[in-house]
């Protein structure tokens, strides 16, 4: 290289040519407004409406930046936990993890670059709340296709639909180790089951448990609020999958299938004492007695029998377990399935007198002299009839007496054209008991087919099955033949009337549209309700009953103190953890007034 | 007379200083006669907070280790848990995640034109250098959704699909930027005082390069052809056609030349992934975050960034977060023990020279 440069020197002033051109970057914001690109991730904003403040966004953001704090005018209810997220954006860093997590899709990032304000505490902020105008700026979107929520949840394994009716064999078959591993994976912890859930059981926790394959945790979490899993396992009503987050975009997370799964990883009394290895108190000296077997008189038993007390339970059927050994059928919850949970419950101490109806083979007042505390769980044995013409004749049957005496083991002469009235479980229950006797079955229903208020899993299955739903439909009489058994069932079509009060629409019958459907059996299933008749002229005095049921407070206790109930008879929900969580809650009624008083 | 050793301290807050460190230096009139580099200002121990974090968390992070190249550190993290959990990535992702891989490159190296002339006084050139580097920040805005940090390439593929026309604003970009490149010739690699300052200065030991751990342009300057790129192809590097330019010399000016004629061969990648790239897929989902386990065992993936080889080593234990994650970056060599042999019996006035020429980045030695 010479001394001087000549090209090296001259070279350079070519950029003389660039004198004068306005550089790009000043092109741009904040001199000039520019608008960001569609997916710019930009502040936060968040549909008020939409969200249901599970706090999946706050759990995965990993600067803490998102809080879940109440707003005014947004109350929690089932499935919406009232709260909605606060961005600290301090510590925001914009990856827009929440909204990738967000399992409804109301978080968002808008095209906002900056935000101006001469507020100190601005920093913190709720989306939605204090940037409505972010609705028209969103960029950043979740959708199905790039969300991290696993939306589809892992097939039941069942039977297919005409193999079943073949047999009382169970239907469902039950997660194997790798799907339930797959499903508990999708569940974001969030907690809002375990508010619907009238037990609130610990569904995160165990559901997690799952995932982690430990599947021992699982159960001892499970049995810490309700002693018969596995009955819930297989035939809880599950409001807990209402209102999974999931759900709002997906399947919800298969909760019931999962407890299923846990349980059922313990087959038999011993291993479930084993592995639950429960604490029991030593003996505290108070004594109570149950009437009535079911999960309600079980479940307060059991805890009772944990805390010290020395529980005796009276039950009027040869088992235990209430509506849930005679109600249900066997295809959904096989008996030795319920065996070995009452095997365990008797484990524990609880004593159980079998065969020993109260008021017939003893008296309510000797219960209630003889314990410290007395706990009602009757449930609801007898149903209502329909009041149509033609109710007595033979061969029509109310459904729950038709289940009680096929899950006992007899026989009952259904035909081969069975006519089933109602829209609840006890109605599809009744109908697909037929099928697998052979009959052709059809449903009559008053309403539609999405007001029934069986599980709409039942439905499908009942469907599948081949049982036929006649929806609309209000019986007016049953016709017999000349021997005085019936023949046919007529009914009216109804029609849908919206109600004036906001309420579901009512059917009302279209005079003249009479149709008859031949039968050789018809199953009644429009409800139950109570049989107080065993409480002694005193008792029915001093325990006030409304509209059927106890009145009760919120330690399910009476109004004779020393009396408590649970289950169908005091709540007006009528499943099976409804019953459990009365009985959880009467075994802290009753702790509270034997234990604490003292 | 032999003038009397002064001690200076350069940095931490010295515009001359890439991020966040210091040089002691000792001078003698203004030749250094020893040099010791001082960190521990920018420590955010991002490794022990990846282990904090489950195993996507951490993608957030990555990116803090370089801001001018986010990608690599990314590209690194997510094959090696690719890798340890045997998940697919569809051909999509992978060309699209080339090419991000790319861009961020050309916007780095515009970055570095910035840094390396300025460092000599010839500040027009970063003016239009960092004007053009916006062009680039554009399409990563469209693309990823963020400017600087983009968070865009994961475990599984990368975070969303090429928008609409997308392929087309990219080749005019590099139609522009290629153009663009013969004004940066004229106005700084052309330059007799570029020349004069960069030529024969900072020389690193082609002998010992390699026994050193250099990487990168840095050693490409030195006339050994190394790139991850082509001696251990990752994605679908080995589907494309370039080549590694290297520069004998072993100077500033050798690693200059090296990343001049490298941002031509990104540019030319940049329009082969675009004629290449298939349809399909762009993401392989991994499962609810935050129960996502990944099975016994450890990995590491390594990326050639624009410092040189970085890498990503992650262990787990089965559980749903990274047992141990250690980055493994150009600058630990390049910035540390590399610099402080350097800048013995070179001029006070080259420190910065030199520090940029060699890529110095703080992060990646305090991590």
């Amino acid at each position: 290289m010479s001394f001087f440069d000549l090209k090296g020197t001259l070279k350079p002033l070519t950029a003389l040519k660039q004198f004068g051109k306005q550089p790009h970057t000043l092109k741009e914001t904040p001199f000039v407004p520019r608008e960001a690109a569609d997916r710019y991730r930009g502040f936060h904003y968040n549909d008020l409406e939409e969200c249901i403040g599970c706090g999946n966004c706050s759990t995965i953001c990993q600067n803490q930046a998102i809080d879940m704090v109440p707003v005014e005018g947004i109350e929690g209810k089932k499935g919406d936990s009232g709260l909605r997220p606060r961005i600290d954006h301090g510590r925001c860093c914009w990856c827009g993890l929440c909204v990738e997590v967000c399992p409804t899709g109301s978080l968002s990032l808008t095209k906002d670059y900056v935000y101006v304000s001469d507020d100190a505490d601005s920093f913190l902020w709720m989306p939605g709340v204090d940037n409505p105008e972010g609705k028209e700026r969103k960029s950043f979107v979740s959708t199905e296709a790039t969300s991290l929520n696993d939306f589809a949840r892992i097939p039941m394994p069942e039977l297919e639909g005409m193999e079943r009716v073949k047999s009382f064999a169970e239907v469902v078959l039950g997660y194997n180790e790798e799907q339930a591993r797959a499903e508990a994976s999708r569940c974001i912890s969030c907690g809002l089951c375990t508010e619907a859930c009238p037990e609130h059981m610990h569904i995160p926790e165990y559901i997690n448990a799952i995932a982690r394959a430990n599947d021992a945790d699982a159960v001892r979490i499970i049995y810490d609020n309700n002693p018969l899993p596995e009955m819930c396992g297989k035939v809880c009503t599950r409001r807990c999958e209402e209102v999974c987050a999931i759900a709002h975009r997906g399947e919800p997370i298969a909760i019931r299938w999962l407890k299923r799964y846990a349980t059922e990883t313990v087959n038999n009394a011993d291993l479930i004492k084993e592995i639950v290895n429960p604490e029991i108190n030593a003996p505290n000296g108070f004594k109570v007695g149950i009437v009535g077997a079911g999960p309600s008189g079980l479940t307060a038993a059991y805890y009772l029998a944990l805390r010290g007390f020395d529980c005796t339970i009276y039950e009027a059927h040869a088992k235990a377990g209430g509506m849930t050994m005679y109600g249900i059928p066997k295809y959904r919850f096989p008996e030795e399935s319920l065996d070995k949970q009452i095997e365990y419950i008797q484990k524990i101490g609880v004593k159980i007198h079998f065969n020993t109806r109260v008021g017939k083979d003893i008296s309510f007042k000797e219960i209630y002299e003889k314990y410290d505390a007395v706990f009602v769980g009757v449930g609801f044995p007898k149903p209502w009839t329909l009041g149509v013409e033609g109710e007595d004749l033979q061969g029509s049957i109310q459904a729950v007496n038709f289940l009680y005496e096929i899950n006992n083991g007899k026989q009952v002469d259904i035909g081969d054209k069975v006519i089933v009235i109602g829209g609840g479980n006890v109605a599809i229950d009744a109908a697909r008991v037929s099928r697998r006797l052979g009959a052709d079955v059809t449903i009559l229903y008053r309403r539609r087919v999405q007001d029934m208020p069986a599980d709409w899993e039942e439905i499908e299955g009942a469907e599948e099955e081949g049982v036929h739903i006649v929806p609309q439909a209000i019986p007016i009489q049953f016709h017999g033949d000349d021997k005085g058994h019936v023949k046919a069932v007529e009914y009216l079509l109804a029609e849908m009337v919206p109600d004036e009060r906001g309420r579901r629409p009512k059917p009302v019958a279209i005079e003249g549209s009479n149709k008859t459907i031949e039968a050789t059996a018809v199953l009644g299933a429009i409800g139950q309700q109570g049989d107080y008749s065993f409480l002694e002229e005193e008792f029915a005095e001093k325990i006030r009953i409304e509209r059927g049921r106890f009145v009760v407070n919120e330690f399910q206790q009476t109004t004779d103190p020393k009396i408590f109930a649970g289950g169908d008879a005091a709540n007006r929900t009528a499943d099976a953890i409804s019953a459990i969580a009365d009985g959880y809650r009467a075994v802290k009624g009753i702790e509270a007034m034997l234990v604490k008083e003292k | 007379m032999r003038e009397k050793a002064t001690t200076l301290y350069i940095g931490p807050q010295h515009p001359g200083i890439t991020g966040n460190m210091m040089v002691r230096v000792k001078v003698e009139g203004d030749t250094i006669v020893k040099a010791t580099t001082e960190v521990g200002y920018l420590h955010r121990a991002f490794e022990k907070l990846i282990e904090q974090r489950n195993w996507l968390q951490s993608f957030t992070l990555l990116c803090r280790f370089c801001v001018p190249e986010p990608d690599p550190v990314e590209e690194s993290y997510a094959r090696a848990v690719e890798e340890l959990e045997g998940r697919e990535v569809p051909e999509r992702a992978k060309y699209i995640r080339v090419m991000v891989l790319e861009l961020a490159r050309i916007a780095s190296y515009m970055l570095w034109y910035g840094g390396q002339a300025g460092s000599l006084g010839l500040y027009t050139v970063g003016q239009w250098s960092v004007g053009d580097r916006n062009y680039i920040l554009d399409l990563f805005e469209e693309l990823t959704g963020g400017r600087v940090y983009h968070m865009y390439i994961w475990p599984g593929g990368v975070r969303r699909d090429m928008p609409e026309g997308f392929e087309e604003k990219v080749l005019k970009t590099m139609d522009y930027l290629e153009k663009r490149l013969d004004d940066y010739d004229d106005l700084m690699f052309e330059n007799s005082i570029f020349k004069k300052r960069t030529k024969g200065i900072g020389i690193i030991d082609k002998a010992k390069a390699i026994e050193w751990g250099v990487v990168g342009p840095p050693l490409r300057g030195c006339g050994i052809k190394h790139d991850v790129r082509i001696d251990d192809p990752y994605e679908v590097y080995d589907k494309l056609d370039f080549v590694v330019p290297t520069h004998e010399g072993g100077d500033i000016w050798s690693r200059a030349q090296v990343r001049r004629q490298e941002i031509r061969q990104s540019i030319r990648i940049v329009r082969q992934v675009i004629d290449k790239i298939p349809g399909g897929d762009f993401y392989n989902k991994i499962p609810n975050p935050q129960k996502w386990a990944l099975p016994k065992g450890d990995a590491y993936a390594r990326t050639e960034a624009v410092r040189g080889e970085v890498g990503m080593y992650v262990s787990s234990d089965g559980g749903t977060h990274p047992r141990r994650a250690h980055f493994r970056g150009a600058a630990y060599v390049h910035a540390i023990t590399l610099l402080e042999d350097l800048l013995v019996g070179e001029n006070l006035a080259d420190i910065s020279a030199i520090m940029n020429s060699l890529g110095t980045c703080p992060p990646e030695i305090e991590r």
